[in-house]
């Protein structure tokens, strides 16, 4: 193990402490077996999704606005576990990093709660785990630290699209492989790719309470390749796209009228496994489509 | 100069065959683009290569075309580019590492009449006409033009900026599972006479986007529009503008896409995170201010995701108190508060900060835009000034 120790600033989201709470399980166990300290932002509040920008991007910029400065009060870089709120934050920060008379004006409704957010302060970011691991913990250490390669397990990347669309937002001009980094994760992690058409594409999940059909048929379709191309399992950095890939999957295997059942793992979970933490340690138990194939090909491969 | 292989996905519906791929070698220099790269093939190699182009500078947008599956204009981008691309996709996937083919498909979404030539009819232009792409202006014409105050056109030149290529169309995944979906062309369209100050029709085109279940609130934000386009249209953008204005004009759509809006915005502000089945409760059936109000829809669509809460429920994935609308915990006092505060402001100004028209550096176009934001919708002041 290397000796700078990361510590950052985390922001778990929403959803991974209401319907997909095994990801928030499993990134604390995660964390601790890579040394990387965190420091929940247990005050910060929801990122909006994209939908209260929708509703009015000041509330957004603010409530984002608001979240950056609880996390640079504690002199850290920000992490998040969510595609959709990295997204959501990169919106509103690109917004307010654009001009400071309008991040003036943001502060000022701030400053009542003792907050502002600075630009740039102490080279702040706001990196998804997906993003730091690559970026800051490095591949090479990762693969260090795995004592259970995934041999044989036959992974498809899925990444949501607020973390990789649109590229100027999310900071591609500096980083350009950060569309392909599941990918560079699952192969340091000993497992094999699985190359399929949906794993840039959208599960649905933004409009299932408006268009259900469309929705579902988008998890169904995507799931359904995957499982053509011969995966064992999905690994999502996206909470919302695990909701419509693995808890809506039974719905949306009718809706494309054919038998699905992949594992849908989140990606802490996967990294997790390689590190030697057990499936019901990383809550693997708790998923709706039957992660027993995933267990089985490792235990097979288990030396 | 340096050596290319394109691969390209061909159709001859003459010769009574199905799509095959055909690979060629291409000589040129990296700067030079794709569209090059395939007029090269078509001259040395094959003369029946079809492929739509004219103006080779991105400005007659003929030559739309998916090029390692990203879709876009043959002559914007640079062969040198398309190769490192290639390349990356091919490591990512574990199959190698340089050298690999180019590929290039016609635009998706829509049907292919000949090899890299689509049928822009059927789909774009169908669309484009459904959106009325004209303007419907107040009563008489004056005798002379329009007069208009030049800043509030600004917001709408973004989307004036539209070629119709049809990138977006090819690359919106909201189409690829529902045909009907408007799409993102025909919508960013809409928004350039939505967002006129001489259209007379705008609260009429709001309740037609709006209430066609495949209108606006069929996109399912995937952002691919953005990345496809040429021209930096950037068509989500303008899609979520028209959700504002339809919201604004309140606007009840078929699809409850407002009332989801609405819904999630309420359980922040009552919260300040998102409790997921208050969230599906309130888009169905508004009761947060006031008693519970179901529409038919909202029951029937509550009965549909009855399984989908029930089977995380038996895996003791979700805990009962989650799965019951406000029994969610929220943030503590003094953060509502904070958010609470946050939320009266916001209410207040709601102000638009318009990147298109500010810029990445944050330098005002004119000190006068800002007013343009908030300009005048009423057709009479604004042909008065």
């Amino acid at each position: 193990m290397m000796a700078d120790q990361i510590k950052v600033a985390y922001w778990p989201g929403c959803v991974s402490r209401g319907f997909t709470p095994e990801l928030h399980g499993s990134m604390a166990l995660v964390a601790q077996k890579l040394g990387i300290e965190l420091v929940e932002l247990d005050r910060a509040n929801c990122c909006g999704a994209g939908v209260i920008a929708e509703h009015n991007q000041e509330l957004a910029d603010t409530l984002n606005a608001r979240t950056f400065a609880l996390a640079q009060q504690t002199g850290l870089s920000m992490m998040n576990i969510c595609s959709t709120c990295q997204g959501a934050q990169s919106e509103c920060q690109q917004r307010l990093d654009a001009d400071s008379a309008y991040r003036a004006h943001i502060n000022e409704v701030l400053s009542g709660q003792g907050l502002s957010y600075e630009k740039g302060k102490d080279g702040f970011t706001n990196k998804n785990f997906l993003w730091l691991l690559v970026e800051d913990y490095g591949l090479d250490r990762l693969r260090e630290q795995v004592v259970r390669p995934l041999n044989g397990l036959r992974v498809g990347p899925f990444y949501g699209c607020y973390i990789v669309r649109p590229k100027e937002r999310l900071g591609y001009a500096d980083h350009p492989d950060r569309d392909i980094y599941l990918e560079k994760v699952i192969e340091a992690l000993g497992g094999e790719v699985v190359e399929y058409d949906g794993s840039r594409k959208c599960c649905g999940f933004p409009v299932v309470t408006m268009n259900r059909d469309t929705s579902l048929r988008q998890a169904g379709t995507h799931v359904g390749d995957a499982i053509d191309a011969g995966a064992d399992c999905l690994v999502t950095p996206c909470p919302l796209c695990h909701l419509n890939l693995d808890m809506q999957q039974p719905e949306a295997a009718k809706i494309v009228n054919r038998d699905l059942g992949l594992s849908v793992l989140h990606l802490p979970q996967l990294v997790g496994l390689a590190l030697g933490a057990e499936p019901k340690e990383l809550g693997m138990d708790r998923h709706v489509a039957s992660t027993r194939w995933v267990q089985d090909r490792l235990a097979g491969a288990a030396v | 100069m340096a050596e290319y292989t394109i691969k390209v996905r061909r159709f001859q519906p003459e010769s009574g065959e199905g799509p095959y791929w055909e690979e060629f070698n291409v000589d040129l220099d990296p700067s030079l683009s794709v569209l090059d790269g395939l007029l090269q093939a078509k001259d040395r190699d094959d003369g029946s290569l079809a492929v739509r182009c004219s103006c080779r500078a991105a400005i007659c947008g003929s030559c739309g075309m998916k090029i390692n599956g990203q879709s876009g204009l043959g002559c914007k981008t640079q062969i040198g580019e398309a190769q490192e691309l290639a390349d990356k996709q091919a490591s990512a996937a574990g199959t190698g590492s340089d050298g690999n083919s180019i590929v290039i498909e016609p635009m998706g979404n829509m049907p292919v009449i000949k090899d890299l030539i689509t049928d822009m009819e059927s789909t774009h232009w169908t669309k484009i006409r459904r959106v009325t792409p004209w303007l419907l202006p107040h009563g008489e014409a004056p005798e002379r033009e329009y007069v208009v105050e030049p800043e509030s056109m600004i917001d709408i030149t973004q989307s004036m900026a539209c070629i119709q290529c049809g990138a977006c169309v090819s690359s919106c995944l909201s189409m690829e599972a529902d045909p009907d979906f408007i799409g993102p062309a025909a919508l960013a369209k809409a928004y350039r006479f939505v967002g006129d100050p001489r259209d007379a029709e705008t609260s009429e085109r709001l309740h037609d986007l709006a209430e066609d279940p495949h209108g606006i609130y069929d996109c399912t934000h995937c952002f691919s529009c953005i990345d496809a386009c040429p021209k930096g249209v950037a068509p989500m953008d303008q899609i979520m503008r028209l959700r504002r204005k339809a919201g604004e004009e309140g606007i009840e759509d078929p699809n409850a896409g407002h009332a989801h809006e609405v819904a999630f915005v309420k359980v922040i502000e009552k919260k300040g995170l998102l409790d997921e089945a208050l969230l599906v409760q309130e888009s169905y059936a508004p009761g947060i201010k006031g008693k519970l109000k179901p529409s038919k829809r909202g029951l029937t669509e509550t009965i549909k995701s009855l399984p989908t809460i029930l089977r995380p429920l038996r895996k003791r994935k979700v805990k009962l108190r989650q799965a019951i609308p406000g029994l969610h915990h929220g943030l503590p006092k003094d953060s509502m508060n904070d958010v609470k505060s946050i939320y009266t402001h916001a209410e207040e100004h709601n102000e638009e900060f318009n990147l298109y028209i500010k810029g990445e550096e944050g330098e005002l176009i004119d000190e006068n835009v800002e007013k343009g934001i908030e300009r005048s919708t009423d057709p009479d002041t604004a042909e008065a000034k």
